[in-house]
């Protein structure tokens, strides 16, 4: 028999679809930016393996000569992203919902067999609550990595006023540096989420926008009477 | 009372079936989903395609961005402090091929002899003040991290007069009760409005040095802005007036969709 088991909260599935768009905005108007003074490339003993970005790749997106735009759209989606990431952490710690998603000790042992288990590589996954090993590990790690855009990002937007977060950060170039790579972060979360998410099928996508999941039970056993023998009957046998 | 309308009560609803509920659920779920990102994209839609803002002394950005801009500015004016000072740096960390982007306004040479600042105060009194005037008050030399809106930075080293000391000496206290400083180039080329907060705060310069040697041509001889507490944008070369006022004076950049405040 089917029944309905309750998965993600509505806080949980709102801030997460709200997140969604917001991330995109931001990671393109930062592209902009990124564009007028477009000077990291992955550099190893003198010989460029990447630069960021490709002539062709600013050209397909359209990216070039909008640095004004690119300003005006990320100092305004700021405090969206801000927000809603601010509501996702305040819900987490007051419903609760921080044990099902914070690391656990065993956690880091354990990713690595659910990884195994991912590539098919081992047959048994480790027994988990709501999320398994790997999954508590990615979505802190993404909070975290959201909270390091946010402090990186005020670092460099004002490096006076907020002199000691560019400390922080190590730095004016240091900080400008992580909020860079961070964004790259998003985009390979984005890829080994959207892969996860697909192998995980319907059942697990539908969960983050209706909250449920639809289980089989097992039927409840048929109540059978067995009559009590009367007392002067001998049993059989 | 019965409601009249009900006729169709024929005792105890039946409790749904769970194929009922999972259906009205996701129903209801994918329904506001679809709705919602329906309403979210037309909202992107609006926003992309807004019309851009009447040019006034902003112009170039969407409508609903440049008030943005606006509104973020006056959040981020309240944290602006003159406690809050730029991190200097010793003098052999700057850099000896100071970077140079543009010229709007201050290209080719001037005469430096025959130049002089124009000091436009709000009664119409005008002061005419020479290079030598200038260079007779306390000079303050600021190394610095000089950044440029683009994204890049630079460490540089920038000789002059405190603004706050040059007001003080013009006696111009009355001015800074207003809320902006405009300053121009001679030629009317380029042009910034300051706010009056970062234009006094303490590192703010009317430079005529850069590496302990008179200002080149391309770097705004003979006297330029230099205001740590903003891009460089704001940072004028070759200035021919000041002017206060209460209202925005003309940005250049403001009016091709770049942030007025342009604050650090």
């Amino acid at each position: 028999m089917k029944a309905i088991k309750e998965k993600h909260p509505l806080a949980m599935r709102w801030t997460h679809w709200v997140n969604f768009p917001i991330l995109t905005i931001m990671i393109w108007s930062g592209m902009l930016i990124y564009w007028a003074n477009d000077e990291y490339s992955i550099t190893l003993f003198g010989h460029t393996f990447f630069s960021f970005f490709p002539e062709g790749f600013y050209k397909t997106f359209n990216i070039t000569h909008r640095l004004s735009e690119g300003m005006a759209f990320h100092f305004l989606f700021m405090w969206a992203f801000a927000l809603n990431g601010l509501v996702y952490v305040l819900y987490t710690i007051i419903s609760g919902e921080w044990r099902e998603l914070v690391p656990q000790k065993k956690s880091f042992k354990e990713a690595w067999l659910v990884l195994l288990h991912d590539l098919h590589i081992r047959k048994m996954a480790p027994p988990q609550k709501k999320y398994n090993a790997a999954q508590r590990i990615a979505y802190t790690a993404i909070i975290v990595m959201g909270f390091g855009s946010l402090i990186t990002g005020l670092a460099i937007y004002k490096p006076v006023q907020f002199y000691y977060l560019t400390w922080l950060c190590g730095g004016y170039h240091f900080a400008r540096i992580i909020h860079f790579a961070l964004t790259i972060g998003y985009v390979f979360f984005f890829l080994i989420h959207i892969i996860q998410v697909i192998l995980a099928g319907w059942n697990n996508f539908r969960s983050v926008i209706s909250g449920f999941e639809v289980i089989n039970v097992k039927d409840p056993e048929p109540i059978i009477e067995t009559p009590t023998p009367p007392a002067d009957e001998k049993p059989i046998q | 009372m019965k409601n009249p309308f009900s006729k169709k009560t024929k005792g105890p609803k039946k409790p749904l079936t769970i194929e009922q509920k999972i259906s009205r659920r996701n129903f209801i779920s994918f329904g506001t989903f679809f709705i919602v990102s329906g309403a979210a994209y037309g909202g992107w839609k609006w926003l992309y395609n807004s019309p851009e803002e009447v040019a006034t002394v902003t112009a170039g950005a969407r409508a609903p961005l440049r008030r943005a801009l606006n509104k973020t500015e006056l959040a981020f004016r309240r944290v602006f402090s003159n406690n809050h000072l730029v991190k200097t740096y010793p003098k052999a960390m700057a850099a000896k091929n100071v970077r140079h982007n543009e010229d709007i306004g201050s290209e080719g040479k001037i005469d430096v002899a025959a130049w002089k600042l124009q000091v436009k105060k709000q009664s119409g009194e005008v002061l005419s003040i020479s290079l030598a005037d200038i260079k007779a008050l306390p000079k303050t030399d600021i190394v610095f991290d000089f950044k440029c809106v683009e994204g890049w930075d630079q460490i540089s080293h920038w000789g002059g007069v405190k603004f706050s000391d040059f007001i003080k000496h013009f006696k111009l206290d009355d001015q800074t009760a207003l809320q902006y400083v405009g300053l121009e180039t001679p030629n009317k080329g380029y042009y910034v409005g300051i706010d009056m907060p970062s234009a006094m705060h303490p590192q703010t310069l009317l430079a005529y040095e850069v590496n302990e040697k008179p200002l080149p041509p391309k770097h705004g001889a003979p006297l330029r802005l230099i205001i740590p507490v903003k891009y460089g944008i704001k940072n004028l070369k070759r200035i021919g007036t000041i002017t206060f006022s209460n209202q925005r004076p003309p940005d250049y950049w403001a009016e091709q969709g770049y942030d007025y405040y342009s604050g650090l």
